[in-house]
């Protein structure tokens, strides 16, 4: 079963993006990494879509084949659709699939200070979208980065565009990013852990900014993150990833409310009390399985507090909890009744 | 930028005093008496050899001496040899063709190596990789002398596409020298290119670039290779510097009258100021290859000029 079968808006094309089946491996000497396996998906406009789950897990592979900027080889995406309103990405040729990146759909990095070129200012990197895109001058180019640069409220804008990326501090550079990513105004901005290379302070003024910015412009965002709290604050939906796959969708209030997977579960009790941002999730015993052996059956049975025999033979398919929600877990309606959400309240 | 080129050119002068002294120390630690030496089998008089001894400050303690041949040096006053021709002179005439030989080496090495290595680099695995790859280890094992011997056999008296030596064919006559000179360092920026380069695609800016919707020429040649110039361009300086003096080899071989030969007979005859001399303008030359490195590397990387 998958999320768009009883979509009447996916049928006409009519989402955003529309991400169907994606399955991407990398061929490795060591063996094959099934690094995302049948994930599916939308977006709308002004809509927030939080990809949460940990490291490893598949998050960053699957916006880079949205990007289409994966390493390739080894990588591969071997099954799939990737419809941006209606146009499957997949069957375009380079020259096509490029005039959607940065163009329509942008993104940022975790690292920015890694993901910008250290020897071009930041004005240059920026004015380069205007220059290669739409054909500005160099003066004009300059002129719209500090525009830019002004919108990401970075001080002094006019005086720091011939700066290069190591005279910023973090949380600048990151702003640097975001206005080199929307400086083309695109539809669809994915986030990759956006904040995690900050201070809780900084990263909280970059969300603010994120959800100034979108809602100006009306773009879709995906935000990748392992922060709860972040996810909570400006999501309108998640989705929970383990092992390459989508184990829980669900609106964002849906899912803190009540998980309806044990991985869900685990991850949510991991929230501390008190609100404490940026703590790393690694709150359920054991390790997520290596990719390239994924356990048969359910993914997550020799983590999970929940499982029977049956989990390890049958692939649990995406149940529908309610209209606008899924989890992979045969047992899912026993993990929703658990309403303690704690691991030992599982069995 | 002022700045950073101001601290280059002062720690360049300890540079210099240090090196020639140590040539200075050198030369005159060479064994025998250089007057006997040129005075060969008939000995000059006792007042010849103490006239001798006076001109070229024979004498005086070596600390002195030194002092003495910079006071003239700043002159832009080299000495001159013991048969009396200015050594300013010798070099006028040496150094030209060094300079050409060292010059069509370095322009041979360089657009050669970096075109081996980028299209080494940007197909891994392809024949031009494995090509740099084999050639780089080959090149190396093999000794120039050898290397020079075997081309110029082959290519020169064999099949007779270059003239075998001497420069009576002008410029053509250079080249076959030239690309012996820098066959070594050629794999070396092939080698150098590939590996920078190959390194530079893998990271993240590069991923940026790609997402920035940046056609393939333009993220390869604007942002990979710009950063993996940076330290080809800074092996070009030094090597520059390296290729003049490391010339005498293959200067021999071919029979070039250029500075590397001019230093060997100078050795060979002690004529001290010949050797001091040539050498002091290798060092200055050296030095300002490498100021010129530093300050095309700040340009190259705007991380340096702000240390
Ligand atoms: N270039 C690559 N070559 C081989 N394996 C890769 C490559 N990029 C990612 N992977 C693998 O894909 C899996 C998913 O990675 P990723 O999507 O980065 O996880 P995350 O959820 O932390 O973002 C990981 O096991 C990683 O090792
Ligand atoms: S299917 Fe079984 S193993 Fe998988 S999450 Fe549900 S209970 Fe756990
Ligand atoms: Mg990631």
């Amino acid at each position: 079963m998958d999320v768009t079968t009883d979509d009447p808006k996916a049928a006409e094309g009519q989402h955003l993006l529309q991400v169907e089946d994606l399955h991407v491996e990398f061929r490795t000497q060591y063996g094959t990494v099934n690094a995302v396996n049948g994930i599916s998906y939308s977006l709308d406009e002004r809509e927030t879509l939080a990809i949460l789950g940990e490291s490893g897990s598949g998050k960053s592979v699957s916006a880079q084949a949205i990007m289409g900027i994966i390493d390739s080889p080894p990588g591969f995406i071997t099954k799939g659709a990737l419809r941006f309103r209606g146009t499957d990405l997949l069957g375009l040729d380079e020259s096509e699939r490029r005039s959607y990146r940065g163009q329509k759909i942008a993104m940022i990095f975790q690292d920015a200070l890694t993901a910008l070129n250290p020897v071009y200012s930041v004005g240059f990197q920026i004015g380069e979208m205007f220059r290669v895109h739409r054909g500005a001058s160099r003066s004009e180019a300059k002129k719209k980065a500090i525009e830019l640069m002004d919108r990401v409220r970075i001080p002094a804008a006019k005086e720091r565009v011939g700066e290069y990326p190591h005279q910023f501090s973090g949380g600048m550079r990151q702003r640097v990013m975001i206005a080199m990513a929307l400086s083309l105004d695109p539809d669809i901005l994915i986030a990759d852990e956006p904040t995690t290379a900050l201070d809780v302070t900084v990263q909280a003024q970059i969300m603010e900014l994120l959800s100034e910015l979108q809602g100006e412009t009306g773009m879709g965002l995906i935000l990748i993150t392992h922060d709860l709290a972040v996810v909570a604050d400006v999501a309108d939906r998640v989705a929970v990833m383990y092992a390459g796959k989508i184990v829980e969708t669900g609106s964002v209030f849906e899912v803190y409310e009540n998980a309806a997977h044990p991985y869900t579960e685990g991850l949510m009790s991991s929230i501390p009390r008190i609100d404490q941002r940026g703590r790393e999730l690694n709150p359920i015993r054991g390790a997520p399985p290596s990719l390239m052996r994924i356990p048969p059956g359910c993914p997550f049975h020799p983590r999970c507090p929940y499982a029977r025999d049956v989990c390890r033979v049958d692939l649990p398919p995406l149940y529908e909890v309610s209209a606008s929600r899924r989890s992979a877990c045969h047992f899912f309606e026993e993990v929703l009744a658990n309403v303690e959400g704690g691991l030992t309240g599982g069995r | 930028m002022g700045r950073y080129t101001i601290r280059r050119l002062l720690q360049a002068i300890p540079v210099f005093f240090g090196a020639t002294f140590i040539i200075f120390m050198m030369v005159f630690a060479l064994p025998g008496d250089p007057i006997r030496a040129l005075a060969g089998e008939r000995p000059f008089s006792e007042s010849v050899q103490r006239e001798l001894r006076e001109r070229y400050n024979l004498n005086d303690p070596l600390p002195v001496q030194y002092g003495k041949y910079m006071l003239a040096l700043a002159k832009l006053d080299f000495g001159e040899s013991f048969n009396r021709r200015r050594v300013s002179d010798i070099m006028k005439e040496r150094f030209p063709v060094t300079i050409k030989l060292a010059l069509f080496a370095f322009l041979f090495e360089m657009f050669l190596g970096l075109i081996a290595g980028v299209l080494a680099g940007l197909r891994r695995g392809s024949f031009m990789d494995n090509l740099v790859l084999v050639s780089t280890t080959a090149v190396v094992a093999i000794p120039v002398f050898v290397l020079g011997f075997v081309a110029q056999l082959v290519l020169g008296v064999q099949l007779r596409w270059f003239p075998v030596a001497g420069i009576q064919s002008g410029f053509y006559s250079y080249l076959l020298p030239a690309m012996v000179l820098g066959s070594l360092s050629l794999v070396y920026i092939a080698r150098l290119t590939r590996t920078s380069l190959v390194e530079n695609l893998r990271s993240d800016y590069i991923r940026t670039a790609t997402a920035k919707g940046l056609p393939r020429t333009r993220v390869v040649g604007r942002h990979a290779l710009r950063n993996s110039l940076i330290p080809v361009v800074t092996f070009l300086g030094v090597d520059l510097g390296a290729l003049m003096g490391g010339a005498i080899i293959t200067e021999g071989i071919f029979n070039i009258p250029g500075i590397g030969r001019e230093i060997f007979q100078a050795v060979r005859s002690q004529e001290g100021a010949v050797v001091v001399g040539i050498v002091t303008a290798l060092v200055l030359i050296y030095i300002l290859a490498n100021l010129v490195v530093d300050l095309l590397y700040a340009v190259l990387d705007p991380r340096i000029r702000y240390d």
